[in-house]
């Protein structure tokens, strides 16, 4: 058995077991962390900076889903600086693409506009872009959006760890990263694709979802943990 | 699934795919030598195109996505074929300072080509690049290989010229 | 190699050195070498056959000599005569009249004496005054007997005390203390261990690393091989960038002559210590210098960085206890441990030890690679080394640290160099460019140039460098445009702060700083551009928007 650390999350004493995430320490007490790229079942990425605390004694923010939590650490989730910088990440996830609501399968399910409903974005403080990327619409269950991909990299995860296919990559990088499938080919013409549809289970947004579907029907946020619980037989 | 073989991938079984070969082979097919596979490919085939990428994935054992992620990732890899000739304009801090973007729009406007792209013939391609390290001769333009230090829009389009112009003779 | 074997090596090199009354070295660098460095050898050697002084004069191929922009240069030894934009009919009249009638030609000298005074070389201890390509050249100078020191009379522990109690940190921009570093690798569990030379030099401007590799590799190596022996380490990397083919080149030879003369290899020295060095190539990403993207682009992957802890030292090349040291910060070892770490802590001020290797360019008039002990001031960097702004010109700002450094005004000149300085200033050591900015150069727009290179350069893993810097990017293109207003410039600092502190690694977490020191100290032009639609340097607002300078 690992041993046991004690730390403290916003004041509260805290056990949390050896190599664990400050993340999970923290909900397995009860304290809420926004998240957005992370999932659980998969490894963490540490791309969307939603889950950035303070941790005492360091200048530095840390991404709480890698951070493994350490003996007498004094954690801070919650204060006037990381809201502030929460708000811009998800201020500047809502530019870079043409995210509108009104017209997007996860409209009322989508992580993003919880997140900026909890947040308090009212207005975006940064010119929006209108990138203008082709919709794939040649599978004949699923679609992919590129236009309302966020590049949390959820799906290339679930695929690769949990389907073990890996379709689904980034390509180029920077701000013209882009999901794609295999050479870039179009879903429908994917080799490896498996068609399990693990992908659009596991989006955030409407970037990947069922056609004909809202994503509320659709979405299965905990598919990912059952399936990888299920197999670590706990 | 992986097979071993060009077979499927429809690259010519020629000196060029046996030298990619011996070069994987040296390297154990192993999956951490996808760069330097990458590198040996594009030296031998001077692109990366689809059946190359599909080829290195089969032989790595990698997927598809993965090879074609690390091939986009990195500027240097080229997934188009390039115009016969070259011109490259150093982008970094020092060349920028003295002037490099005066001599990328002459060269844009005077052939007719976008940077990162080609002339419609297919005979010049336009790269800028991010610092070659001779700084101190800057501003730097490649011709073909060769470099121009000091350049000025003068002698880079001269330099181009000439080159574009040597091959017409050569033609004849 | 057993030990007898290199003094006896080095005692007959060294007494063939000497038996020379002249050594020309005749500088083969990128630098000189597109300007026809190599045919200038050539002329030399038959000069020398031509003359009948092959006995008393030596041509050597040597790397940079620093002053790159005389290409190509010469160094005559005794005496160190530079000469400079050397052609092969020249090189005939410097044998003619200097070696053989004893009368260096004046007119072919490089007349500034100040460029070589104020420096200090420790690093670039043997560039220029010895072929890269011949061991021998590196043995006679002293070469490898750090290594077989440390191999044969000192413990691994006591190598990382040395290197610890000379202050050495790392040169590759953070400034961590590299015996710090290396005492985390050995104490950590797991094995095998690796050893990481950085030298994937992307910074535009800088050329450093480049230098030091192509003029002399074995430092690098040897450094390499005793870090390995510190923190018990078998294998090593150097991950080079392929922009720099003659560095890779030179490497690759170095690599195999070491290997052959037994400084590379199984039982170095006969003792039971065995290391093995592999070349890996960049292919043309400047985020792969960071600590935790170069594991991810050498295990053949996407140079993505990855928050950390855990640190490389922890968990690096295939979750294996990892060293990754900036080459510079290698080079400094073999010296470290002949010199000792008293004579090194000397060198530079109190809390920053030693010399650092500067990529002098920009409006200067001696651009060129120097060394300086640290401590020194930007002024007489710029103004003694550099020889200043050319005739006619204002001094404007000096760029310190990279395209991530901060941009210094005037005022700021008497700043010393060293880490802690340099941060508290907006700039950053980084791995030493300094570039220099006269009055036709508009802050804004170089503000601009540097955050755009930083777009093109993000790997686009985390929010804030992926979508932050794009936005700031287009936020100072308008500016140049003259779009925009006085409070947009509160809302540039809020974002620069965000950039800042939430990025994933270095790359993003510094990235602002160009923007924010131009803010800081350049305001004025940011006010002209927003409010009056003007640039004060005549730069932007031309046809075709910003864009190079006369």
């Amino acid at each position: 058995m690992s041993k046991p650390i004690e730390l403290t999350i916003d004041g509260r004493k805290v056990v949390a077991e050896e190599g664990e995430t400050i993340l999970k320490a923290a909900k397995k007490n009860g304290i809420y962390v926004p998240t957005l790229c992370y999932l659980e079942g998969v490894s963490s990425f540490g791309g969307c900076r939603l889950c950035m605390v303070e941790i005492k004694g360091s200048p530095r923010l840390f991404a709480s889903c890698i951070t493994p939590v350490a003996e007498g650490m004094e954690v801070l989730t919650d204060s006037e600086r990381l809201r502030r910088y929460r708000k811009w990440a998800v201020e500047l996830l809502l530019a870079e693409r043409p995210h509108v609501c009104s017209v997007c399968v996860a409209n009322g399910s989508c992580e993003l506009q919880q997140l900026a409903t909890e947040l308090g974005v009212d207005h975006l403080r940064v010119d929006r872009e209108w990138t203008d990327y082709e919709v794939d619409l040649t599978h004949e269950r699923f679609a992919y959006d590129p236009n309302r991909c966020i590049l949390c990299t959820r799906c290339i995860r679930v695929c690769d760890e949990v389907e073990g296919v890996h379709t689904l990559d980034l390509m180029l990088r920077g701000k013209n990263s882009k999901v794609v499938f295999d050479l870039d080919e179009n879903w429908g013409f994917s080799q490896s694709c498996t068609s399990c549809g693990k992908c659009s289970a596991a989006c955030p947004v409407g970037a990947l979802y069922v056609k004909g579907k809202p994503l509320s029907e659709v979405k299965k946020k905990d598919l990912v943990s059952f399936i990888m619980e299920r197999r670590s037989g706990k | 699934m992986p097979d071993s073989g060009a077979a499927r991938t429809g690259l010519k079984n020629d000196r060029r795919l046996q030298m990619l070969e011996a070069t994987i082979k040296q390297h154990q097919y192993s999956k951490d030598a996808l760069l330097e596979i990458l590198h040996t490919a594009q030296e031998l085939y001077g692109y990366l195109d689809r059946d190359l990428l599909l080829h290195v994935s089969r032989q790595l054992r990698l997927p598809p996505s993965q090879v074609y992620g690390v091939a986009t990732f990195y500027n240097l890899f080229k997934l188009k074929k390039p115009g016969t000739h070259v011109v490259t304009v150093c982008m970094g801090t020092a060349c920028y300072v003295k002037g490099a973007e005066d001599i990328v729009s002459a060269v844009e406007r005077e052939f007719n080509v976008i940077r990162g792209g080609t002339t419609g013939d297919g005979r010049l391609s336009l790269f800028v690049t991010r610092c070659i390290g001779a700084c101190a001769m800057a501003p730097n333009a490649i011709v073909d290989g060769e470099t121009v230090g000091k350049a000025t829009v003068e002698n880079v389009l001269k330099r181009v010229k000439a080159v574009l112009e040597a091959e017409m003779v050569e033609a004849r | 190699m057993k030990p007898d074997e290199l003094r006896g090596l080095a005692q007959k090199e060294q007494e063939a050195r000497k038996s020379y009354r002249f050594r020309i070295n005749v500088c083969c660098s990128s630098g000189c070498m597109p300007f026809g460095a190599l045919r200038v050898l050539t002329a030399f050697r038959d000069a020398v056959r031509e003359f009948k002084v092959e006995e008393e004069c030596y041509v050597a191929r040597t790397g940079c000599i620093g002053t790159c922009s005389l290409a190509p240069a010469v160094l005559v030894e005794p005496g160190d005569y530079l000469y400079q934009n050397v052609t092969p009919e020249r090189a005939r009249e410097i044998v003619k009249e200097h070696i053989v009638n004893g009368r260096p030609v004046k007119s072919m000298l490089y007349g500034n004496e100040a460029f070589f005074k104020k420096q200090l070389r420790v690093v670039l201890r043997n560039t220029g005054k010895i072929d890269p390509l011949r061991i021998e050249d590196y043995i006679a100078v002293g070469g490898y007997y750090a290594l077989l020191k440390a191999l044969t009379r000192m413990t691994p522990q006591g190598v990382i005390e040395e290197v610890a109690l000379s202050g050495l940190k790392g040169r590759g921009g953070a400034g961590f203390l590299t015996g710090l570093k290396w005492r985390y690798v050995a104490r950590a569990p797991g094995s095998p261990k690796y050893v990481i030379a950085n030298l994937d030099e992307g910074d535009p401007g800088v050329f450093a690393n480049r230098t030091l590799a192509e003029a002399d590799p074995h430092a690098i190596l040897e450094g390499m091989a005793i870090a390995a022996y510190a923190v018990g380490s078998q294998k090593g990397y150097i991950y080079v960038r392929s922009e720099y083919p003659l560095a890779v080149q030179t490497l690759k030879k170095a690599i195999e002559a070491a290997k052959s003369m037994g400084f590379l290899g199984e039982n170095i020295f006969e003792t039971s210590f065995s290391f093995d060095v592999e070349l890996r190539l960049g292919a043309g990403a400047f985020v792969a210098g960071e600590e935790t993207a170069i594991l991810a682009s050498i295990e053949g992957r996407r140079a993505m960085p990855r928050p950390r802890p855990p640190y490389p030292a922890q968990s690096g090349l295939w979750g294996k206890p990892t060293l990754v040291n900036n080459v510079e910060t290698l080079a400094n070892v073999p010296v470290i441990l002949l010199k000792g770490s008293e004579w090194f802590s000397s060198i530079g001020s109190k809390n920053c030890t030693g010399t650092k290797c500067f990529s002098l360019t920009g409006k200067v008039n001696n651009p060129g690679l120097i060394e300086v002990p640290m401590g020194i001031t930007l002024r007489e960097v710029v103004f003694e080394i550099g020889g200043g702004v050319p005739p006619g010109r204002r001094f404007k700002a000096v760029q310190v640290g990279g395209p991530s450094g901060g941009f210094l005004p005037e005022q700021l000149l008497d700043l010393p160099i060293d880490y802690e300085s340099l941060t508290k200033a907006g700039a950053i050591m980084g791995s030493g460019g300094i570039v220099v900015l006269d009055d036709t150069s508009c802050m804004v727009d170089t503000a601009k140039f540097f955050t755009e290179f930083c777009v093109d350069e993000s790997c686009g893993k985390c929010t804030p460098c992926r979508a932050g810097l794009h936005k700031l990017f287009k936020i100072l293109d308008g500016f140049t445009r003259g779009e925009g207003s006085v409070e947009d410039l509160s809302k540039v600092e809020d974002l620069c702060e965000f950039i800042k502190e939430a990025s994933l690694c270095g790359l993003g977490q510094t990235a602002p700083n160009p923007t924010l020191t131009t803010l800081r100290y350049f305001r004025d032009e940011y006010v002209a551009h927003v409010m009056d639609k003007r640039c004060p340097a005549g730069k932007c607002f031309r046809s075709g928007g910003g864009g190079g300078v006369e």
